[in-house]
């Protein structure tokens, strides 16, 4: 068939280089994301480890909202921080608005609550089963955090991989806060949507084949170093 | 000056445990005495488990006073005592590192918590197993663990939740001689089994639970020969109905 003739050859030509900004796209994609999901991962797992551990008034209804902003429409995620940022908004002094930050920020309020909302579930699974040890060792609730967050490690690596694969396919809102810029805020998402409103299909698959090798791989790797490390630690 | 003196005997005074309406617990009169071991008998279901956890602390009575010896810290009374559980709580970690943690909890350097860790081991025989994960080590071997990650906090009074159910004669005895070498180091223990024979060899004061209540309590022999009440009596020739 032809279009797939052209898809490969859209793939060797973007590859090979014949397309100049292809790696930086990459590379910017990667850059966006990995900082929106590892900084996400350094504010969501402590606050779900504390949800999942303190008591408080307005505790259930806080979790069902996180649980629901798991599937938050990344557009309307977009529109907030559009909003926020944008000249006449509240943070419209920063200028952030159509940067790389602006992706990122975007990008993290997406990933937060699914990190937020499963670091809680695995770790309120980990207290029922040591709270009896930790307390008898004198050790609190809050205390017992870091204890849990290290014990669960392996499901968390699932959980940050969960954050991750929304974030890096996630193309509504950093459509919105970034505005493709080409060369500045393009990313491999935008590209695609770009090329597909652009009608040329062959390089927004072959840009699509792009995209999800490297999340494969990503993926792989941690999967792989969290089994390995599972592994020498005697499973879950 | 680190205050050395004993905390115990341990006072219970009409303690009542109740849970949704439930009573799941009632000590009249009781104490844990100083070097004495303690074991706690009853059928399944007796409350042995409650008993313990209300006496190290994990479950607060509903009414009734549990004493330590006057002017011990609360603090300080939690860190002179250790449980050990009924089913045992293994830390995703290496063997090792059940000890480490247990000795970074309780406030060791990272220094000492080694050796003390390798020291403790050592003792018990564990040292075979210290890289090992905690997880994978066999039903008797995770006992042992447990016992000796207890001990490594060098508890005045350590508590014990049925530690050999669920073994093997063999496994059951390396508990059982760990368990002697621990009386020899001056702890006060503190056990409840349904090993009848275990309690005959072990106890010195026994404390006889049925339905919830502290039926019977005093020193093993005359509870071994002429106990006093008819439940204990049938639980002792094994008849015991609830
Ligand atoms: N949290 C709880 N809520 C309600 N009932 C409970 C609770 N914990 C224990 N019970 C009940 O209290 C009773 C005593 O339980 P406990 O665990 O102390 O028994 P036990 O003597 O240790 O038995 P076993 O020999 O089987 O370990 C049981 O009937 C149990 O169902
Ligand atoms: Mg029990």
């Amino acid at each position: 068939m032809l279009q797939d003739v052209s898809i490969i050859s859209a793939l060797w030509k973007i590859i090979s280089g014949g397309d100049g900004d292809f790696y930086s796209i990459i590379l910017l994609s990667l850059e966006v994301t990995l900082t929106a999901v590892t900084l996400a991962g350094c504010v969501g797992l402590p606050l779900g480890a504390m949800l999942a551990l303190t008591r408080f008034r307005g505790r259930l209804p806080i979790i069902v909202v996180i649980n629901t902003l798991m599937g938050f429409p990344p557009v309307v995620a977009g529109l907030v921080v559009f909003l926020l940022l944008s000249r006449s908004g509240p943070l419209g002094g920063l200028g952030l608005l159509f940067t790389p930050q602006a992706m990122m920020t975007a990008q993290f309020i997406l990933v937060l609550p699914i990190i937020v909302a499963l670091t809680r579930q695995t770790v309120e699974d980990l207290w029922s089963e040591y709270a009896d040890h930790m307390t008898s060792l004198g050790v609190g609730r809050i205390g017992s955090i870091p204890t849990l967050l290290w014990d669960a490690r392996f499901s968390l690596v699932t959980t940050m991989l969960a954050g991750l694969g929304r974030a890096s396919a996630e193309v509504g809102a950093i459509l919105i806060v970034g505005g493709n810029i080409a060369g500045y805020t393009r990313t491999m998402t935008t590209s695609i949507a770009l090329e597909t409103s652009k009608g040329d299909l062959p390089l927004a698959m072959a840009l699509g084949v792009v995209l999800i090798t490297i999340t494969l791989c990503i993926n792989g790797l941690a999967y792989g170093v969290s089994r390995i490390g599972a592994k020498l630690a005697g499973g879950r | 000056m680190r205050d050395v003196t004993s905390m115990l005997p341990l006072k219970l005074q009409d303690i009542a445990l109740e849970v949704d309406g439930r009573r799941l617990l009632e000590v009249t009169a009781t104490s844990i005495r100083n070097k004495r071991r303690t074991v706690v008998l009853g059928p399944n279901g007796a409350g042995k488990t409650l008993f313990l956890k209300v006496c190290h602390g994990l479950l607060k009575p509903s009414s009734g006073r549990l004493d330590f010896v006057a002017g011990k810290s609360d603090a300080e009374v939690r860190r002179r005592q250790a449980m050990v559980f009924q089913k045992p709580v293994m830390l995703r970690r290496s063997v090792r590192g059940n000890f480490t943690h247990a000795l970074a909890m309780a406030g060791f350097g990272w220094r000492e918590r080694r050796r003390l860790a390798d020291e403790t081991m050592a003792h018990f025989g564990l040292s075979a197993l210290a890289d090992r994960p905690a997880r994978v080590l066999s039903g008797g071997e995770q006992q042992r663990l447990a016992i000796a990650r207890a001990a490594s906090l060098n508890p005045e009074l350590l508590f014990l939740d049925e530690p050999t159910s669920a073994l093997d004669p063999t496994a059951a005895r390396q508990v059982e001689e760990m368990l002697e070498l621990l009386r020899a180091h001056g702890m006060t223990l503190v056990m409840t089994t349904h090993d009848l024979g275990l309690a005959r060899r072990f106890a010195d004061d026994i404390l006889f639970f049925h339905n919830g209540r502290l039926l019977e309590q005093g020193p093993a022999d005359t509870f071994f020969t002429r106990p006093q009440t008819a439940e204990a009596q049938a639980f002792l020739e094994n008849r015991l109905v609830w």
